[in-house]
């Protein structure tokens, strides 16, 4: 009598069950997040991946240019008068300023120069359009459009026409990853331009005001207070516009008071942006003087070893 | 003799019909299409209600034909979605795998239940992947989100009827009619 085989061969072979992928495709992502969330190793894999994914984001940002275009080709001949009209009446004003600045700018170089400062700030820009605002409710980030190619760095400063929108934090070859001031990791330091006095901003992230921590209740702080860089970073160039104060509550009873703020630049709205150049290095930092008795310490030790 | 073809009509196809299996190139394309459906720009307003179409192609796909989509596929996936998205390299791509393995116990009963049956599992299904996520992301240090944060799972699950009718349709034997 002919046996059966013990068991059913197996015709319909399709590699391991699904519950084994799961686990070895779940540990391998575990060990990503591990990995992006301490280290830097994984830039190149997302550099290729991105590659990959940019005719896919060109794409996805054609249908809103397209709709974009067809509704400037039907802005009506008023409307545009209007803005004509209203852009002249913002030029004349604005050049008034310019004039002003000009004279300050020029004032400025020839004390500068006097005192051999270097200009902080190249001077160099590049204007950028927004792709796409990140999906993520964990994070605030910008896709833009010009990377690496275009000669964007990582770590440059992204500003709009009112203020900073935030910081190029991920450049890869044809797009740039900007965090926005809002984004709960972010932070820059400020000064109040009122009072000189500085502090440091920090995001909340999505829906919620930044904030200046660390202010004791007694500190000369008010409602309106404009908010400047202080440059002390080397990231933000000094003197640039980030936000105003919208609120203070000073309770005694906390060590700190709680100083909400309203980013002026157009953070959820602006499409175009400018992302400055490198900031000029800032002199390297003193070295610590070698504590005196240590020396002494090291010298009789010396002594010793040589006797 | 003439033969007339007619389009199957747009309307979700009868459990015991036999659906002709899936194309590879029109899985492809359909998930490149969503994940292209991802990235496009919105007012903010709008990202609030944004359902994750990728997650729901996928997730249709892993019921239908998972010869050609299973935890693998999801998981590249959802890698390309983390680097498009900017989010942690990882955080898609586990959401992603775990709804194709879910897919697997599910797809043997779920389209025996009418459309807006599985609408309400599939919501099940999205909540649970966002939870996964924000589980992830509440381990790394992120803030919890407020109760928005799940409306897209909702949203998705709304449009997953009309997603099902579209992807099927190339899948629909076309009728025809003879006439003498």
């Amino acid at each position: 009598m002919a046996t059966l085989p013990a068991e059913t061969p197996d015709f319909f072979h399709r590699g391991p069950s699904p519950a084994t992928r799961l686990v070895f495709v779940g540990l391998l992502s575990i060990l990503l997040l591990f990995l992006d969330t301490r280290y830097r190793y994984l830039e190149q894999l997302r550099e290729v991946v991105a590659v990959v994914l940019h005719p896919v984001q060109r794409a996805a940002a054609l249908p809103g240019e397209a709709m974009a275009e067809v509704a400037g080709y039907f802005a009506s001949k008023r409307e545009l008068e209007r803005e004509n009209e209203a852009l002249r009446a913002r030029l004349a004003e604005v050049g008034v300023v310019a004039q002003g600045a000009g004279t300050t700018r020029a004032e400025n170089e020839r004390l500068r120069a006097l005192l051999d400062l270097r200009s902080r700030h190249g001077g160099e820009a590049h204007a950028v359009q927004v792709l796409y605002k990140g999906r993520d409710p964990f994070s605030q980030k910008l896709v833009v459009d010009k990377g690496r190619d275009d000669g964007i760095a990582a770590g440059t400063a992204v500003v709009d026409a009112d203020g900073v929108v935030g910081q190029v934090t991920r450049v890869y070859p044809h797009m740039a990853e900007v965090t926005l001031v809002t984004d709960k990791d972010h932070v820059i330091p400020v000064t109040i331009e009122r009072s000189g006095s500085r502090a440091v901003m920090t995001g909340s992230g999505a829906g919620r005001a930044p904030e200046l921590r660390f202010i004791p209740p007694t500190a000369d702080v008010r409602v309106g207070d404009l908010l400047v860089t202080s440059g002390l970073d080397g990231t933000y160039p000094p003197g640039l516009a980030v936000a105003k104060v919208a609120a203070v509550d000073r309770d005694t009873g906390q060590i700190f008071a709680q100083i909400a703020l309203q980013p002026l630049a157009g953070v959820d709205r602006s499409n175009q942006l400018l992302v400055l150049g490198p900031v000029a290095e800032l002199p390297p930092r003193p070295e610590e003087p070698q504590p005196a008795d240590a020396d002494r310490k090291g010298g009789k030790a010396k002594a010793r070893r040589g006797g | 003799m003439s033969v007339a073809i007619r389009l199957p009509p747009l309307t979700p196809a009868d459990p015991n019909e036999v659906l002709r299996p899936a194309k590879a190139w029109f899985v492809a394309a359909t998930l490149v299409g969503a994940l292209a459906a991802n990235l496009v720009p919105l007012p903010p307003a709008a990202l609030v209600l944004r359902p994750d179409f990728l997650a729901l192609v996928i997730l249709y796909w892993c019921i239908q034909a998972p010869r050609h989509v299973g935890v693998g596929v999801a998981w590249m996936m959802g890698l390309t979605m983390d680097v498009g998205d900017a989010t942690l390299l990882g955080q898609h791509a586990l959401a992603y795998a775990f709804l194709a393995y879910a897919a697997e116990y599910f797809r043997r009963r779920v389209l025996r239940f009418p459309l807006w049956q599985q609408a309400a599992q599939v919501a099940v299904l999205l909540a649970l992947c966002a939870a996964l996520v924000l589980l992830v992301r509440f381990v790394g240090g992120a803030p919890l989100p407020r109760w928005s944060y799940f409306v897209p799972a909702l949203v998705g699950a709304l449009l997953w009827p009309p997603l099902s009718v579209l992807l099927q349709l190339p899948q629909r034997p076309l009728r025809s009619s003879t006439t003498l």
